[in-house]
């Protein structure tokens, strides 16, 4: 098999930035890999979940009493089965969102939960379970929520960050502000000044696996969950959380994941499983249908974004004022701070203000979404750096470069950057054949990029030598995109072995230490990190027991291609191998853990240019051509780094062009399926060309950075900046459907 | 009697199984018969998880009724490699990293498969047509048309 | 005939599959809350939502006569519940009735089209069907088989509105009958989605142009789909096509009739102004296509 051309060639290294098949790849090629759903234990339950049909409704009464008396029926649950809700706001919010109790607050709101021998049974119990509702006035969207006239959702909601406080109860959960400089005096200085107005939709993460979980609670009041997270540590505190148990009383087994995107970072099955399983004495597994998904699972925010952006005809921007109100859903914590954070980070400003607002409406609670919040802040601002760059007459790219942010500069959020890469990524397009590829007729050329943080958090590692000298890798991050694959590879580095030796394994939380969730881009780098420093302190224990067998100091030995050698060449190497089989002579069994919270651990760019047509007539749009460039730091699987950037990117189209949820005057969801909720099909896509840039990141021991997030942030404005070339107009609501696009062409001058 | 007795040829073996009326195949391949290979994404044909051959033709395993399976031939992901000898697309999808999370992999081997049957040198175009009833979310589908095409090389000059 | 019978609580479900029409219209006389289908693509997800449960299932497949698709001499005869698969796979019925096999081709995905048949399509009676206009513009005709013998009644017939179609109880439609088309014409369908595959027709066009030896038309039929409860004929443009050279003068004027013919909704697919006006677009689209390939003697 040729390999893809290697786009990394490896400096210094032996195996980072090679290609080997990854691990867990052969059982997911064969249908082996048991995922959520997969999972059959003897006696299982099958699990199924009453679901609110209002959009904000009080719960008046639930009668369960017919529904269990059902044939096959063993157990059913409600808000009574959990305790009162406790603790900090957000424990109770997620405490309130898995189980509904005194008001449903969004469509697809948990009312109650059955375990029953089999579906059909569960199924038809739910329709027995007797719930009357009062209904109440429901809000869609940011600006009928924060309407003096809205109804409240909840009563003791107070905006935080308002000075002074408001007295009243409203819909705003929090006010986010970043500032620098004198924004008058900035827009004064400008020769040119652009403002827009957009809104986008909610949609949704997207991930082909419904969630599921299973779970075994036993008589001594402890439980065995096993479910496809992004984070199973994670499962088990938000789940011993809502149950009110200590955390010891739960073991959580991570399934495979069958995508997650952000969307599996948080719980919605595993409290409901693990008390029908406890109530009915027998294991139950719960999956969620599609359209449960959609209706009550996270998407990302709507928002509507005002943003006004000034510059000189030098193209220096002078000025920048960002408005945005995202959606929460139903409880406060919508990606507004991070969205805020993110706008202006690539650029230098002396004079800006970016001011958010977190805003509930009767909509499911928003999870995260692949570097959220700043896709939707980045479509708004890069939209109007777009026609800035137009009315001064400088190339985008140009424009960009000569605004962009490098080491030192202080970015819009505070902090001073370490050495990135913002810069390579702009040469990397404008260097590459796809920026001066023609354009035909109603075809158009945009340009957007896009800044996302690195999150460090917790990780641990454990590697075990096996006495024939492999090495097994234990990590607690399940493995979404092929992390396990890195994992090996930078042990194999560290190690000197080959990396088919080396076998990489996502654990359970009682057989390794902590790992926070797969998140933040954070895997390869934090987790990774903590490989490479356990295999560290492997080799340095190697080396220790080879001096001690050569009776030279420990200093006096090197590591070289997986032997133990004495700088001096007085003694012939000694492998890992060899070391493995004798450890029981030199202090017994191999192995080490590192742990740690990862900090400083820098900053992701992402600079895309997308090519497309538009059917002036239907107004249809056609990808043509689509390019990523994104600094990496050290690619340590380039096949697996280009497949971050290629989903990201693929995501990020489908969310400029025809993805939102479509809600009817109810509040109900019209389009919970994967027919009318459009995610982009194989068809719909030309190759997604890639550039993996490196400049490496001096916080991880091979200059990693997270991958897997900033490349969904460009996509939306430089879709939009595309299609506003072609059509000659900008439209500024997402998604641009051919209805929307049309509609702007016939009715609108630009 | 509240069971249907329900036989076919499953991944060249005669394997006889339970279910009802109503039932889809998938649910009775998954629950019945152990196949858990085919993946359920959708339940309404919408993404080609549950791709599976049904008399050498491509289904979607959740569009069909279980009854319909008695006589027939069905093959799964699980009977694509013979032994220990994966199939060129396994192979090719392992080694072009055709697959991330991994829970669109069966179905996507198994309509590619039902393709290359029919047309063992599609163009990039063709295969991206033939392959849009199976969605996956995480690729932006580039590497997954790259190893149909590897595939397809490999088995023509085989 | 195959059956099962199994019983769940107090219910009774059964599963028929006869082999031969006569025997589905008794199964059908018998069993009034029979469900028949053919590629059962709506019907599984439906149970599968909980919906209410059809008593019975019948499953029209087993029958040779609804899944055969042969050249009866004078006619074209297709199965009821023969697969989209294996009309895009009749070279003979793709030459002669491209715009036609293209529609059907266009229902859903591969999985789908080895289940998918014109019978379903067309007593699915949605709005949106593909195959409908395509049969239409080609003067198809059902024949329906029920207790009361069979009875052949053209296509536009069945559907009533969305979900609703003509037939009585216990009677399906057995097959579709296409006269072979005349000289010198062709057929072609269009219709507008938001992505390339796997959507609803927002805006579906069949159009078939018949012209006299100089290349002028001599008839045209034009059938529009989505933009009404149930498929549209477009008389103005047909009558302005008849006679013309199929010039821009002409086809602006077939635009502006099929934008008038349209009666639609608002719907999250699709608004009202945009259906109006893409139906003009890809009409006049659709009969440039049918126009040309009547050129070529018909050929795609």
């Amino acid at each position: 098999m040729a390999l893809a051309e290697d786009t990394n060639p490896m400096q210094g290294f032996k195996w980072v930035g090679s290609r080997p098949i990854r691990p867990d790849g052969f059982d997911k090629v064969t249908g082996r890999a048991k995922f959520g759903a997969d999972l059959v234990l003897p006696g299982m339950l099958t699990g199924a979940v009453l679901r609110s049909p209002h959009a904000h409704a009080e719960i008046v009464s639930i009668d369960t009493s017919d529904a269990e008396a059902m044939p096959g029926v063993k157990s059913v649950v409600t808000g009574a089965d959990f305790p009162e809700p406790y603790g900090k706001p957000a424990e109770q919010d997620v405490q309130r969102n898995v189980m509904a109790r005194e008001k449903a607050l969004y469509e697809g709101h948990v009312i109650a939960a059955v375990a029953a021998l089999t579906r059909e049974q569960a199924r038809a119990a739910l329709g027995a379970i007797k719930v009357t509702y009062k209904v109440l006035p429901h809000v869609m969207n940011v600006t009928e929520a924060m309407a003096d006239s809205a109804v409240v959702i909840h009563d003791n909601m107070i905006t935080k960050n308002v000075d002074p406080a408001p007295e009243a109860p409203s819909n705003v959960a929090s006010r986010t502000v970043f500032d620098g400089g004198e924004l008058d005096k900035g827009f004064a200085e400008a020769d040119v000044v652009v403002e827009r107005e957009f809104t986008t939709k909610p949609v949704h993460q997207g991930y082909i696996e419904p969630h599921a979980a299973v779970a075994d609670t036993t008589p001594d009041g402890r439980s065995t969950v096993w479910c496809s997270s992004q984070g199973h540590f994670a499962m088990r505190t938000y789940t011993s959380n809502v149950l009110g148990w200590d955390a010891s009383r739960l073991k959580v087994i991570p399934a495979e994941i069958g995508g997650g995107f952000g969307g599996k970072t948080v719980i919605y099955l595993e409290p409901l499983a693990v008390r029908l399983s406890q109530k009915a004495g027998r294991p139950v597994r719960i999956v969620m249908d599609r359209d449960e998904v959609f209706r009550a699972s996270g998407p990302t925010s709507g928002a509507s974004l005002r943003v006004k952006i000034g510059a000189k005809n030098d193209g220096t921007i002078t000025a920048a004022d960002v408005w945005m109100a995202f959606e929460a859903g139903a409880f406060a914590g919508s990606p507004v701070g991070a969205a805020s954070m993110t706008a202006l980070a690539p650029y230098k400003l002396e004079n800006f203000k970016i001011e958010g607002f977190d805003v509930v409406v009767n909509k499911p609670k928003v999870a995260a979404y692949r570097a959220p919040g700043a896709p939707i802040s980045s479509f708004g601002v890069e939209s109007v750096l777009d026609e800035v760059a137009t009315k001064v007459g400088m190339d985008p790219i140009d424009f960009r470069m000569h605004n962009a942010v490098e080491q030192g500069d202080t970015a819009t959020y505070g902090p001073k950057f370490p050495v990135i890469g913002f810069k390579e990524t702009l040469q990397a397009i404008k260097d590459h054949p796809n920026y001066t590829a023609e354009l035909g007729p109603n075809q158009g050329r945009g340009v957007a990029s896009g800044f996302w943080f690195n999150a460090g958090m917790n990780s641990t590692a454990t590697v075990n030598i096996n006495d024939d000298g492999t090495a097994t890798v234990v990590t607690g991050s399940p493995d979404i995109g092929g992390s396990r694959a890195s994992m090996a590879l930078m042990a194999a580095e560290e190690l000197g072995i080959d990396v088919v030796s080396i076998k990489p394994v996502v654990a359970d939380t009682e057989t390794v230490g902590f790992n926070d969730v797969t998140g933040g881009s954070r895997v390869t780098l934090a987790t990774g990190a903590a490989v490479v420093e356990a295999c560290r302190i492997i080799v340095a224990d190697l080396k220790a027991r080879a001096a001690k067998g050569w009776d030279i100091e420990a200093d006096q030995v090197e590591w070289v291609d997986g032997r133990a050698q004495p700088i001096d060449g007085s003694q012939p190497a000694v492998s890992l191998a060899e070391l493995a089989k004798n450890w029981g002579r030199t202090g017994g069994p191999i192995s080490a853990t590192y742990s740690h919270n990862a900090r400083g651990v820098g900053a992701a760019f992402s600079t895309q240019v997308c090519d497309l047509e538009v059917d002036p007539d239907t107004g249809r749009v056609t990808v043509l051509r689509y390019l990523t460039a994104q600094d990496a730091g050290r690619a340590i699987h380039p096949s697996y780094v280009e497949g971050q950037l290629q989903g990201g990117v693929a995501q990020g189209i489908g969310w400029a062009l025809n993805e939102e949820y479509i809600h009817n005057d109810d509040g109900v969801m019209e389009n919970p399926g994967f027919l009318d909720y459009r995610i982009p099909v194989a068809s719909d896509l030309p190759m997604i060309d890639t550039v993996i840039v490196e400049v490496p990141n001096p916080a991880h021991p091979y200059g990693v950075r997270g991958v897997g997030e900033v490349g969904i942030v460009p996509p939306l404005a430089a879709v939009a900046n595309a299609v506003a070339a072609a059509a000659d107009r900008r439209i500024t609501d997402l998604p641009l459907s051919p209805v929307r696009i049309l509609d702007a062409i016939l009715n609108s001058e630009d | 009697m509240t069971k249907i007795h329900v036989t076919s040829e499953i991944n060249g073996d005669e394997v006889e199984f339970l279910t009802e009326p109503n039932v889809s195949l998938l649910n009775a391949l998954r629950d019945e018969v152990g196949l858990t290979g085919v993946k359920e994404g959708c339940g309404t044909g919408d993404c080609g998880a549950c791709s599976v051959l049904l008399n050498d033709e491509l289904n979607a395993a959740c569009l069909v009724f279980a009854p319909e399976a008695d006589g027939a031939e069905i093959l799964t992901v699980e009977g694509l490699s013979d032994g220990d000898h994966l199939h060129p697309l396994q192979q090719c999808f392992l080694e072009g990293a055709a697959l991330q999370c991994g829970i669109c992999t069966p179905g996507f081997l198994v309509a590619a498969k039902a393709l290359l049957d029919k047309n063992p040198d599609p163009t990039e175009t063709e295969i991206r047509y033939a392959l849009a009833g199976n969605l996956c979310r995480c690729t932006g589908y580039d590497k997954i048309i790259r190893a149909v095409q590897d595939a397809a090389a490999q088995m023509q000059e085989a | 005939m195959g059956c099962w019978t199994v019983t769940r609580g107090l219910n009774t479900l059964k599963y028929f599959s006869p082999s031969t029409v006569e025997e589905a219209v008794e199964v059908l006389a018998a069993e009034p809350g029979a469900q028949v289908f053919a590629g059962a693509t709506d019907v599984v997800p439906q149970i599968r939502s909980g919906k209410p449960e059809p008593e019975s299932l019948v499953d029209l497949k087993k029958i040779d006569r609804l899944v055969s698709v042969a050249d009866a001499g004078d006619k074209w005869v297709i199965g009821a519940a023969a697969p989209a698969s294996h009309l895009t796979a009749n070279a003979d019925l793709v030459a002669e009735f491209p715009g036609m096999v293209e529609a059907a081709g266009l229902i859903g995905s591969d999985q789908v089209q080895s289940r998918s048949s014109l019978g379903g399509n067309l007593c699915n009676a949605s709005p949106a069907a593909d195959s409908v206009p395509g049969m239409v513009v080609n003067g198809a005709r059902a024949v329906i088989a029920g207790s009361g013998g069979t009875r052949t009644v053209p296509v536009e017939d069945v559907p009533q509105g969305p979900g609703k179609t003509s037939l009585a109880p216990g009677e399906f439609v057995v097959e579709i009958e296409v006269d072979h088309r005349p000289a010198n014409t062709g057929d072609a369908y269009l219709r507008l989605i938001p992505r390339t595959e796997m959507d609803i027709a927002v805006v579906g066009v069949g159009a078939r142009v018949t012209l006299d030896d100089a290349g002028n038309c001599t008839s045209a039929t034009i059938a529009l789909g989505a933009v009404a409860p149930t498929v549209v004929r477009v008389p103005d443009a047909e009558n302005a096509l008849a006679g013309s050279a199929i010039d821009d003068t002409a086809l602006d004027a077939v635009a502006a009739a099929a934008s008038a013919a349209c009666n639609p909704i608002d719907d999250k697919r699709g608004t009202i102004a945009y259906r109006q006006h893409v139906a003009g677009v890809l009409t006049r689209r659709a009969v440039a296509i049918a126009a040309e390939r009547a050129r070529n003697g018909g050929a795609s």
